[in-house]
C-alpha cells in the first residue's frame, strides 16, 4: 500500500526559475492497484516518482508505504521498498557489469554488502530461470555484460530486477518510451505478466494514452502539479481516448504533441 | 655525437635493470591503488601524492622509534586508510567535489607529513637496522622476490574484494551512482571505503620505497598520482594489445603493475641516455598526455566535423572528375 498525504515540492524556491512541480498532492494505492499517470509535459508525473524514490525530500507531506513513514528516508534506504526502471535504458543497469552480477546487487537490495562474493553458484543458476523466461535469449550470456544489450534487453532487464525481490511498490517512469513500438509493446507484456503474477502495487507514468487505458485498474491524470482526474475500475475500463483529451481541455492543460499523437 | 654514444655504458645500463625492475614493483601496489579510484570508482584522486609521503615518513619514523621494519608497514597502510578517509568524508559529507577534495588532503597532508618526520627528510639509519626491502645491490634478488609476492597478494585480495558484495557494490558505485542507489547501495560509504583503500596500498607502497631507498623525504610524493596514471595506462593499452579480449580482471591487474615495471625500465633507461633527472617529471607528464590522448584523437579522426568535410570534399572532388571524363 502506497499512500501520499499532502506532499508539496518547489524546485528553486525564491528564484525567477521557481517550480511548483507538486502541489498539496495526494494518492492513495490500495495493495495490488495498477495505477497508470498522465499528463503533459511538466505536469508532475516524474516529480511524483521521484518523491516516491527519495530523490530529494519533499518539502511538506508524508509519504506511507505498507503504513510506515518512509519520507525522511534517504534514497539507498528507500530503495528496500521499490522497484524501479526508468525511461533511459541506460540508467537502470551498470553497463560494465555481468547480467548476473546486476541481478545479484538487484537481489542484495535492503540487505548489508557483506564479504560474501558476489554471485553465489547457486544464484547463477536461479538468474538463469528468471531471464529464460524474458524469452530475449539472454540466459546464454549470463556472463556478458550489460553494456552490450539493446535498450529493450536492458529494460527487460531492469523490469526483471525491478521486482525479482518483491518490492512493496514499483515504480515505471516511462519505461517504454525510450523503445521501438515492437520493443515497447514486448516490454509493456512483461511488465504486465510481472505484476500481475506477483500482484504489484504499481505506479506508471506513460505519454501514451492508449497504454494508460489498456493497462492497470486505476488511471490519475495530473497537470500543474496536481492530480485533476482519478478513475478506476470499470469506469476506467470504459474509457476512450477522447475522453482523456477533453478531461484534459476542462482542466485548462496544454496537450503535448506526443500526447496528442499517440 | 660520436663522443656521446661512446660515453654511454652498456653494462651499467645492465647493472641498473634490477633496481628499475624492484621501483617498478614498489610504485606497482601505489598504481593498484590508483586503479582502485581511478578505474573502478571513477574517482580521479589527487591525494595520494600526500599520502604516498605520509607512508614513508611513517615507516621511518617509527623505524628510528625502535619498530621493526616488517611491524611498521601495516601501520603506513592505515595512516593512507586514514588519509582516504579524509578526502571521502570532504567529498561525501561536504559535497567538495572530487578533484578539489583529493587536492586538499594532498595539501594538508604535505603539512602533517614534516610534523610527523620533524623536518623535511629522515633516513633509515644504515646498519642499525636490517630492512628486507633493500636497494643494497646484494640482496636486489630478496627485495625483488619479496615485493613481487607482496605485488600477487595485493592482486589476489584486490580481485577477491571487488568480487565480493561490498566489492561489486563499489564497482556499481563507480559505473552508475543512480542506478546503485535505486538498488538500495549507500554510495557515499562505498567511495569512503574506495579512498581509504587505496590510500593505504599507496602508503603502503611509499613505506616500502622509504625503506628501499633509505630514507623519507616529504617531497617523494610528488607527482605520483601522475606515474600511477602512467603504470595504470600503460598496462591496459600494452595488455590490451596483447591479450585483446582474453584481458580479464586478474590480468588487467597484473598488467597494471608491468606498466609501473615498463615506466621504472624507460625512466633508467632515459636517464642512462644522461637525459637530466631534473626533466623527468616532464617526460612523465608528457608520456601520460600522449597515452592518454591516443585513443580520444583516433575516435576523433573517424568521427569528427572536420574528417566528414575532408571525406566530403573527396568525394565531391572525385565526382566532379568523373563528369569532366
Amino acid at each position: 500500500m502506497l499512500e501520499l498525504k499532502n506532499i508539496s515540492k518547489t524546485f528553486n524556491a525564491g528564484t525567477i526559475n521557481e517550480k511548483k512541480a507538486l502541489i498539496d498532492v495526494s494518492l492513495k494505492l490500495n495493495d495490488g492497484d495498477f495505477c497508470t499517470v498522465i499528463g503533459g509535459n511538466g505536469a508532475g508525473k516524474s516529480t511524483v516518482m521521484n518523491a516516491v524514490a527519495g530523490v530529494w525530500p519533499v518539502d511538506s507531506g508524508q509519504i506511507l508505504i505498507d503504513g510506515e513513514d518512509v519520507s525522511a528516508l534517504p534514497e539507498f534506504k528507500r530503495a528496500v521498498y521499490l522497484g524501479r526502471v526508468f525511461q533511459d535504458p541506460m540508467t537502470g543497469t551498470a553497463g560494465d557489469m555481468q547480467i548476473d552480477e546486476n541481478m545479484a546487487l538487484a537481489a542484495r537490495r535492503g540487505q548489508k554488502r557483506t564479504l560474501r562474493w558476489g554471485v553465489s553458484r547457486k544464484e547463477e543458476a536461479e538468474y538463469r530461470e528468471l531471464v529464460k523466461r524474458l524469452d530475449l535469449g539472454l540466459e546464454d550470456r549470463m556472463t556478458s555484460k550489460v553494456g552490450l544489450l539493446s535498450g529493450g534487453q536492458r529494460q527487460a532487464l531492469t523490469l526483471l530486477m525491478a521486482t525479482m525481490k518483491k518490492p512493496k511498490v514499483l515504480l515505471l517512469d516511462e519505461h517504454t518510451a525510450a523503445l521501438d513500438p515492437k520493443t515497447a509493446a514486448k516490454v509493456l507484456e512483461a511488465t504486465d505478466r510481472i505484476v500481475g503474477e506477483n500482484k504489484l502495487t504499481t505506479l506508471m507514468v506513460t505519454h501514451n494514452m492508449h497504454d494508460a487505458i489498456a493497462h492497470g485498474n486505476r488511471l490519475i491524470m495530473m497537470s500543474n502539479g496536481r492530480i485533476i482526474y482519478d478513475v478506476a475500475g470499470e469506469e476506467k475500463k470504459k474509457l476512450k481516448v477522447q475522453d482523456l483529451l477533453q478531461k484534459f481541455e476542462e482542466a485548462g492543460g496544454e496537450l503535448s504533441d506526443r500526447m496528442a499523437l499517440s | 655525437m660520436a663522443a656521446y654514444f661512446a660515453s654511454l655504458n652498456p653494462t651499467a645500463l645492465w647493472n641498473a635493470a634490477p633496481g628499475g625492475l624492484a621501483q617498478g614493483l614498489i610504485w606497482g601496489i601505489m598504481a593498484l591503488g590508483v586503479y582502485l579510484t581511478y578505474r573502478v570508482l571513477n574517482f580521479a584522486d589527487l591525494s595520494v601524492d600526500g599520502s604516498f609521503a605520509t607512508g614513508g615518513a611513517v615507516a621511518v619514523m617509527l623505524i628510528l622509534q625502535g619498530w621493526s621494519p616488517e611491524a611498521v608497514l601495516p601501520v603506513a597502510f592505515l595512516s593512507g586508510v586514514a588519509a582516504g578517509f579524509v578526502t571521502g568524508i570532504l567529498h561525501v559529507w561536504l559535497g567538495i567535489p572530487d578533484i578539489l577534495a583529493g587536492i586538499l588532503t594532498q595539501i594538508s597532508l604535505y603539512s602533517i607529513n614534516l610534523n610527523i618526520m620533524g623536518k623535511a627528510n629522515q633516513a633509515v639509519p644504515a646498519g642499525a637496522v636490517t630492512v628486507h626491502f633493500t636497494s643494497n645491490i646484494r640482496y636486489l634478488g630478496q627485495t625483488i622476490a619479496l615485493t613481487l609476492i607482496v605485488d600477487i597478494v595485493i592482486i589476489g585480495v584486490f580481485y577477491w574484494f571487488l568480487g565480493t558484495e561490498t566489492g561489486s557494490a563499489i564497482r556499481a558505485t563507480g559505473i552508475n551512482p543512480h542506478m546503485s542507489r535505486a538498488q538500495g547501495i549507500n554510495t557515499g560509504r562505498m567511495k569512503i571505503i574506495a579512498l581509504a583503500v587505496s590510500n593505504g596500498m599507496v602508503a603502503l607502497s611509499g613505506g616500502i620505497l622509504a625503506e628501499y631507498q633509505g630514507f623519507a623525504d616529504v617531497k617523494m610524493g610528488q607527482g605520483s598520482i601522475v606515474i600511477g596514471l602512467a603504470a595504470v595506462i600503460i598496462g591496459e593499452v600494452i595488455g590490451e594489445a596483447v591479450l585483446g579480449k582474453r584481458l580479464g580482471f586478474i590480468l588487467r591487474l597484473t598488467f597494471v603493475v608491468i606498466g609501473a615495471v615498463i615506466y621504472y625500465f624507460v625512466y633508467v633507461f632515459v636517464l642512462w641516455l644522461k637525459f637530466p633527472a631534473d626533466d623527468m617529471k616532464l617526460l612523465t607528464a608528457i608520456v601520460v598526455a600522449i597515452f592518454l590522448a591516443v585513443p580520444y584523437l583516433k575516435e576523433m579522426r573517424k568521427t569528427s566535423f572536420h574528417a566528414l568535410a575532408r571525406r566530403n570534399s573527396r568525394a565531391n572532388g572525385s565526382a566532379k572528375e568523373g563528369k569532366e571524363n
